[in-house]
């Protein structure tokens, strides 16, 4: 390396500037910010900038739940507090005792956890077919996927609802689930993954006799865990916040979901007034699951949406 | 069983695996199977479906294909595109509300999240991971959930409005206020009616001082909350991409004495291109699919002024029943990506080819 300082200016800094290279190299972050030179002023700036973003990113959530322990005419009178000068809980009284809420809630809670389920089982199914599984087709149910994935979910809103009604599943959890069950970018997510698994792992199994559901369940399978958690969040995060589908897929009072009711509830059709309290505890309680499997596995949620949209 | 089959196959163009491939074929099939019945099911045949629903006179009783439904060609189309009418109105009013939505949107949410991630990225930064998970959080909530959020924030007695008011300002009605903020902007240096040449009927049975009219206020508040839920999710895409770009690169540049705007310019900018492309199609594919929100929020109100085309295509279906023309909004939306996705790319590509 010292023998081609020209090829490698970046590796070489000591002709450039003697200044820095009698600072240690070892500690790229003395070397640089003493490289930048006096750059006290610009880095607080840089915090002042980000403190006051960060403020205007969390604060509406902070209101949300401070708002949602005030009074009807707190909330109109005094938005931006903090701390509710009367504190009251009427709004979650009257959402679990005296509303559909826990019925949203509950219903919510089966199609996320049916769709979960059947998301991870089937797009890992497909995803190790994809990347292991030789068989004839298999380059064209790659190229359908691929195309299947570019189709708008908008665009699905009404054909969706055709074809579910023309099923017969219509107004039931089957039609709520059952079109949510399949996903090609999950099936991308797991064919990525195992394709970077080394085979010679299967190829023991394989070789004392094993049957390619054997191999997938006890061995590919375990070793694709953080596939598989990525999966889940991007499942349950999906389903839990769909709305699109259920307005078209079901219209009975029984199966409201939470992101149903909300969304008719915010337009005002749980009765008179502006009912900010109980509108902001509802959506309370509505982003509680996913701001917990988002704390709980923040870090790879971090990576994953970077990884899975990657190339 | 297996163990003669395989030696044999060592000779043969894929050694090893090829013996048991009958096996593995049966197998890769049965695997996929679930996927493509599901995705078949509820995605390649619904958008049949659909096609043929857009070309028919169905009015959403009975079945589809039943005997009374009948071929109406592209009558669908026509009666949005060129009937003048009610309908080609409502249709050029989603268009334009969304178009607003859109050219104001991606240009911002891709700025801020680069700033963000930029920002982020500073490796001398201390509590890097408490910005982003601030500035992410908003991203993983539903947008009912944020849509409900923003509702009382900008209602007329609500947050925003106390605020400004402690600034002396005076906040509009935010979402019952349809006002297009050109339209305002022009108004406050005095032109308050149409020039007699955008006066005229323009395209689709909109004049052009409507099309200029700008995003209303309404919109605006729709076009902050896009702004606020995705900008992290892209500023994840950015700090990826950022991370990527080796340091000896960045160090190169510092060496040669570069300002820091030189290198962001010069150095880190031209790497993240094929980023900025991914971010920016991402964007324009969300920012015309725009329905939760509307749902949610506005209903299209105040005076139409945030319909959008996809809560119109649902709006004609489902509450007029007027299925076929909703199918079309469906099909002429997804055109519309399609076409726009297409233009970016080789906009991005055409430059790109110049820069370097």
């Amino acid at each position: 390396m010292t023998a081609t300082p020209i090829h490698e200016p970046a590796a070489e800094p000591a002709p450039v500037d003697d200044d820095t290279s009698s600072s240690q190299p070892r500690r790229p972050q003395t070397w640089r910010s003493r490289l930048r030179g006096g750059r006290a002023g610009t880095s607080a700036l840089v915090y002042a900038v980000l403190l006051v973003l960060a403020i205007m990113y969390i604060y509406p959530f902070l209101i949300q739940v401070a708002t949602s322990f005030k009074t009807d005419p707190e909330a109109v009178s005094n938005p931006l507090a903090l701390v509710p000068q009367v504190w009251s809980t009427a709004a979650y009284e009257r959402l679990f005792l005296r509303s559909d809420f826990p019925i949203w809630f509950r219903n919510s809670v089966v199609v996320t956890l049916c769709v979960t389920a059947g998301r991870v089982f089937f797009c890992s199914l497909a995803g190790y077919a994809l990347a292991r599984l030789r068989f004839p087709g298999r380059g064209f149910v790659f190229a359908a996927l691929v195309a299947v994935m570019a189709v708008p979910g908008v665009v699905l809103l009404i054909p969706r609802f055709l074809v579910v009604k023309q099923l017969g599943i219509y107004d039931t959890f089957a039609g709520m689930i059952i079109p949510l069950l399949a996903d090609a970018a999950g099936v991308f997510i797991m064919k990525n993954y195992f394709e970077s698994i080394p085979r010679s792992v299967e190829e023991a199994a394989r070789i004392d006799g094993a049957s390619t559901f054997r191999i997938y369940r006890s061995v590919v399978l375990p070793m694709a865990r953080p596939a598989l958690i990525t999966l889940v969040i991007l499942s349950f995060q999906g389903s839990w916040n769909e709305l699109a589908h259920f307005i078209v897929s079901a219209e009975s009072a029984e199966l409201v979901t939470l992101t149903k009711g909300v969304a008719q509830l915010a337009s005002g059709q749980l009765g008179q007034g502006s009912q900010f309290p109980l509108k902001l505890a509802a959506a309370v309680i509505m982003t509680i699951p996913v701001a917990v499997l988002f704390f709980v596995f923040q870090r790879r949620i971090m990576n994953s949406t970077a990884g899975a949209v990657k190339e | 069983m297996t163990a003669p089959a395989r030696t044999t196959s060592t000779a043969t163009r894929r050694p090893r695996r090829s013996g048991v491939r009958s096996g593995e074929a049966a197998s890769g099939w049965l695997f996929i199977t679930p996927v493509i019945v599901l995705l078949g099911l509820f995605l390649v045949l619904p958008v049949v479906m659909a096609a043929w629903v857009s070309l028919s006179d169905w009015t959403g009783r009975g079945s589809p294909f039943s005997d009374d439904v009948s071929f109406v060609g592209g009558q669908n189309y026509s009666d949005l595109l060129f009937g003048g009418g009610l309908a080609t109105q409502d249709f050029g009013t989603a268009l334009r509300n969304n178009a607003w939505y859109v050219v104001l949107v991606v240009p911002i949410q891709t700025a801020l999240s680069l700033f963000l991630a930029v920002m982020v990225n500073r490796k001398i930064l201390r509590g890097s991971s408490f910005f982003r998970t601030a500035f992410y959080f908003p991203s993983v909530t539903s947008s009912v959930a944020i849509t409900v959020l923003f509702l009382f924030l900008f209602s007329a007695t609500g947050a925003v409005n106390k605020a400004l008011s402690a600034l002396s300002v005076n906040g509009p009605n935010w979402f019952a206020d349809p006002r297009g903020v050109v339209h305002l902007g022009l108004g406050a240096v005095g032109v308050d009616q149409a020039p007699s040449a955008l006066a005229g009927s323009g395209f689709l049975g909109i004049s052009a001082w409507q099309w200029l009219a700008g995003p209303s206020v309404a919109m605006c508040v729709l076009i902050l909350m896009a702004v606020f839920t995705t900008s992290g999710t892209f500023m994840l895409l950015f700090l990826a991409a950022l991370q990527h770009i080796s340091d000896e690169v960045d160090e190169a540049a510092l060496m040669d004495g570069t300002s820091n705007w030189q290198r962001f310019r010069y150095v880190t900018l031209p790497m993240l291109r094929p980023t900025l492309f991914t971010v920016m199609t991402l964007g324009l594919i969300g920012t015309w699919q725009v329905f939760d929100q509307i749902y949610t929020g506005t209903q299209g109100g105040p005076a139409k002024t945030t319909v959008t085309p996809a809560y119109l295509s649902y709006t004609a279906s489902f509450q007029s029943q007027q299925w076929g023309r909703g199918a079309a909004i469906a099909f002429i939306l997804f055109a519309i990506i399609v076409v726009m996705t297409i233009l970016q790319r080789q906009a991005i590509r055409g430059r790109g080819g110049d820069a370097t």
